[in-house]
């Protein structure tokens, strides 16, 4: 819908803190150009916070570095539009202007906070460059003003921390420092690209409260990018949806939610992870059960390394998973989900019993080991890092086979056209390699390698966080399917509640290695019984923070 | 992105990448999507083209140095029949000569008996390396001359006909210390980066002692203990020079045995080796072939000083560094080195430019080179600059 933002309802030019008109970005590629933007219009008004959303490669991000001009010049290119600040034109403007303009007028956070702060400097020191750069600050004065900021975004007891290294800050307070970086000149647009997406969810829910109330006090405007319809309905005040490029559908928030007019945007309200579990057969056979089982890592001190204590990375868990069930282990980053994971399948030192098939696997040799690895597998979170890049989709599918010579070359052949089939990727493909694919498909292709064994049991580390809304949904319902269709027992890793939700029948939460609850899906999301699992559930679910001393900061 | 794979159906669109399959061929060979990529980077970089066209031509002509520089002729028509005086010898006898021993064909009286029943066909250059012309006007060094055209050394040697020699034995022997030290040199990086821990601990100590011991005094030592040959060399250098890709390798196999794809092989049941083999090392080759070029470089080097200093080859042996050697103790006669200055600084500096072109080519943040056909999935734009898949691009 383009003339959504269109002439008809034109303020007058001062009054708009941003306009963006028919903004167009090219990119200069080997082969030819790619049309990252085509054409897009909006504005900001002061004050307000407007969300940009859509998926993964739809050109949210481009638009927005275009705003302080900061993509790969001359690379990308502009064929068309006007972008105005207050009045001023920032397209193509000389690069003193727009100096004056990024970090005082216009700040902006970015998803990474690890690799947006830099490691070799204080957090003092970054926050003052942007002081003595705009303001002119002395150097005690930075000082005083750097303080009042930490101390605004919550870093507890900041003149401890004005020394400390990005590495020494956990992921949270480093995204709270990159916020203070933004601030320190009150600009009137604050433009936070994806800030919460790498972060845990309760602190994703604390960071989101920050920056609304931050907007208050300073009543500057925020341009919000996410793909995170939740974080949009909390937020923004007006939303842009964009796909391919476009932008779709512009509406105030709540029109958007109850009244989407663009059939992309039914889509995208539409694509959350839905659906109940598989009702379990309720006399299945144990297939995975652990008692008590402990990964500690040593921490070695003095000359003589000996070790003074240990990171309890899982501490004590036991579970049982049993043929068509699924277990899903919930808790936040740390908490010793995957460790456990691994740990059941012997890819990771542990104490404690594991039975895998009633038999006891804990103290087998990897020779031993190797017969029973087809039948308990592994999907693992990144679909970009867990396919091999120089073998083709054939090859990688057909290394378990041939580890455990199953079938001759031709049935391999067979086999893994119909793996293909089941995970919903067309057989011709195998030839192909990895890159040729998006994120959903290679998470396919990760799912096809491990159920090509015909496996019992499967370990399902966050299969879905790396992937976009709609494609989550898809691999969901995959899942759901396969384990329907060939009796799986799933171990369901995520911390994305909706997600587990959806998937499993027991649910575990686990907090430093330890498990805090657990219990049926159901009674869990209904009435959880632990503070901890009520910060967890509010923080997912409707992005809120809960009092609690459960959740640490 | 905004192509089929974007967000599209999940069924993969059967043209959606044309070709990739198979079919695409660079010089004739089947090759996979990101090697075409590569050299395609490779052959953008066009000072890097030449040189490697220019030194495959040099050194495919100094291959075949016994048909362009010999004291044989190539061919010898004698009484009706042919002969190969280059690849046979013949005592001198088959030419109604006097002995028994080899022919000496530049003998006069020998080519006289020859031209009376037939003719003889010259290489271009009719001197091999260690044939001595005992016909210069001029005592030894000759300059530059129409017979000898670089002029000789102060043995009366011809300079051209030595430097061919020389330039042969140079690459190729740089070529099989750079192949040697590479295969050890990765299969010990495997090793270390792939176990870690103690195995790597032990590994890294004995590399940084190994690496204190003085090569050249040890050649010296040598030297003096046995007559140094080619092959003695190799293996002495060898010792030493295998520990230049150790570190690289190392660290690439230190990263990847964490990467979910090897921990997925790991859960499969792949065994340690098949992994290293498998699915660590081409990533490990990528820094390897990085090198290569300049390890090459190292390689010739280090043969052409210990030439110089007398501690190479044999005696008599043609040899780059005994020309520099030569050059230095005869001043008066600067053909010597500047030839030899001339011939190294080229060879060394074109496979520097290769050196750069294939460190292009491998390098996955350079898209300059014109790709022919449609975009393929790796050439995904900067849609998030910040993005952390950057790992995925290799």
């Amino acid at each position: 819908m383009p003339g959504m933002d269109g002439a008809g309802r034109d303020g007058p030019m001062a009054e708009r803190l941003l306009d963006v008109r028919n903004l167009t970005v090219d990119f200069r590629m080997g082969s030819g150009t790619v049309h990252a933007v085509r054409g897009v219009s909006f504005h900001i008004e002061p004050g307000e916070t407007l969300a940009l959303v859509g998926e993964s490669g739809s050109g949210k991000s481009v638009t927005a570095l275009s705003i302080l001009q900061l993509l790969a010049y001359p690379m990308a290119h502009h064929p068309s539009g006007s972008i105005r600040f207050r009045g001023t034109e920032l397209l193509g403007a000389e690069e003193r202007v727009l100096r004056e303009v990024r970090g005082d007028r216009i700040a902006m956070i970015f998803q990474e906070p690890m690799t947006s702060l830099n490691p070799l400097h204080t957090i003092e020191r970054q926050i003052n460059e942007t002081l003595f750069l705009h303001k002119g600050l002395t150097r005690d004065a930075a000082r005083r003003r750097t303080l009042e900021l930490l101390r605004l975004v919550g870093i507890p007891s900041p003149e401890k921390r004005l020394g400390a290294y990005p590495h020494e800050l956990s992921g949270g307070q480093r995204q709270r420092v990159m916020i203070a970086m933004a601030l320190a000149n009150e600009p009137d647009l604050l433009i936070a690209d994806e800030p919460t997406t790498a972060l845990d969810v309760t602190i994703q829910a604390q960071i989101l409260e920050l920056l609304k109330d931050l907007q208050r006090r300073f009543g500057m405007a925020l341009l919000l990018i996410t793909h995170d319809l939740g974080i949009v309905r909390r937020m923004a005040d007006r939303v842009c949806v964009m796909s391919g490029g476009e932008i779709v559908e512009t509406a105030p928030t709540e029109q958007l939610f109850t009244a989407p007019r663009h059939p992309y945007t039914q889509r995208l309200l539409k694509a959350e992870p839905r659906g109940n579990p598989v009702p379990p057969p309720t006399d299945a056979p144990e297939v995975m059960a652990a008692e008590d089982v402990k990964v500690w890592f040593p921490i070695k001190a003095g000359l003589l390394r000996r070790t003074v204590d240990h990171v309890k990375a899982v501490d004590g868990v036991s579970l049982r998973v049993c043929a068509g069930h699924t277990v899903g282990v919930v808790g936040e980053s740390g908490s010793g989900k995957t460790t456990l994971g691994l740990a059941l399948l012997r890819l990771q030192q542990s104490q404690g019993a594991i039975r895998f098939d009633g038999r006891e696997v804990h103290g087998l040799q990897p020779a031993q080991m190797r017969p029973l690895r087809r039948e308990m597998q592994v999907v693992f979170q990144d679909p970009y890092g867990s396919l091999s890049p120089r073998l083709s989709v054939g090859q990688i599918i057909e290394e378990g086979l041939k580890v455990h010579r199953i079938g001759t070359a031709r049935e391999r052949e067979a086999m893994i056209a119909r793996a293909l089939e089941e995970v919903g990727l067309d057989p011709a493909s195998r030839n192909r390699y990895p890159h040729e694919f998006s994120g959903g498909q290679r998470q396919r292709i990760a799912i096809a390698r491990a159920m090509v064994l015909k496996p019992r049991f499967v370990v399902l580390d966050e299969p879905t966080s790396a992937l976009d809304m709609s494609v989550q949904a898809q691999i969901v319902d995959l899942l759901r399917d396969l384990q329907a269709r060939n009796n799986l027992a799933y171990l369901f890793i995520s911390h994305d509640l909706r997600v587990v939700r959806a998937l499993s029948n027991e649910v575990i939460v686990m907090k430093d290695g330890r498990v805090v609850e657990r219990g049926a899906t159901r009674r869990i999301f209904e009435e959880p019984r632990e503070p901890y699992t009520r910060a967890l559930l509010a923080a997912a679910l409707d992005h809120r923070t809960v009092e609690t001393a459960a959740v640490r900061s | 992105m905004t192509g089929p794979a974007a967000s599209g159906p999940v069924h993969a669109p059967p043209g959606a990448a044309p070709g990739a399959a198979g079919g695409e061929r660079v010089l004739g060979i089947r090759v996979t999507p990101l090697t075409r990529r590569r050299w395609y980077n490779f052959k953008a970089n066009r000072r890097g083209w030449w040189s490697l066209w220019i030194f495959l031509a040099i050194f495919l002509v100094t291959l075949f140095a016994e048909l362009i520089a010999n004291d044989r002729p190539l061919l010898v028509r004698y009484d009706g029949s042919f002969y190969f005086p280059f690849a046979t010898s013949y005592p001198e006898t088959t030419f109604g000569g006097e002995f028994e021993t080899e022919t000496d064909y530049r003998d006069p009286y020998v080519s006289d008996l020859i031209r009376q029943k037939g003719w003889i066909v010259w290489p271009p250059i009719p001197f091999s390396y260690n044939t001595i012309n005992y016909d210069l006007p001029v005592p030894a060094p000759a300059p530059p001359s129409a017979v000898n055209w670089l002029g000789t050394d102060d043995q009366g040697r011809d300079v051209l006909a030595r430097l061919i020699y020389g330039f042969r034995i140079s690459v190729l022997f740089g070529l099989t210390l750079t192949l040697f030290s590479s295969i050890i040199g990765v299969a010990a990086g495997a090793v270390q980066g792939y176990f870690g821990g103690f195995t790597d601990l032990l590994f890294q100590r004995f590399i940084e002692i190994w690496s204190g011991l003085p090569t050249l005094y040890l050649l010296i030592i040598l030297a003096s203990v046995v007559e140094p040959n080619f092959w003695w060399l190799l293996g002495l250098l060898l010792l030493f020079s295998w520990m230049s890709l150790v570190g690289v390798v190392r660290a690439e196999f230190l990263r990847a045995r964490n990467f979910d794809y090897v921990r997925a092989a790991r859960a499969l049941g792949v065994s340690d080796p098949v992994i290293m083999f498998r699915h660590v090392l081409p990533n490990a080759m990528v820094a390897t072939l990085t090198f290569m070029p300049f390890i090459l470089n190292g390689s010739i080097t280090t043969l052409t000083a210990l030439d110089f200093l007398g501690f190479g080859l044999p005696p008599g042996s043609p040899s780059l560094g005994e020309l520099l050697a030569q050059g230095k103790a005869n001043i008066q006669a600067p053909w010597l080195g500047l030839t030899a200055f001339f011939v190294l600084a080229t060879m060394l500096s074109l496979l520097i430019f290769i050196g750069e072109a294939v460190r292009d080519a491998f390098d996955p943040r350079k898209t300059v080179g014109p790709l022919p056909g449609a975009a393929k999935g790796s050439q995904a734009p900067p849609e998030t600059p910040s993005l952390p898949h950057g790992k995925a691009a290799e």
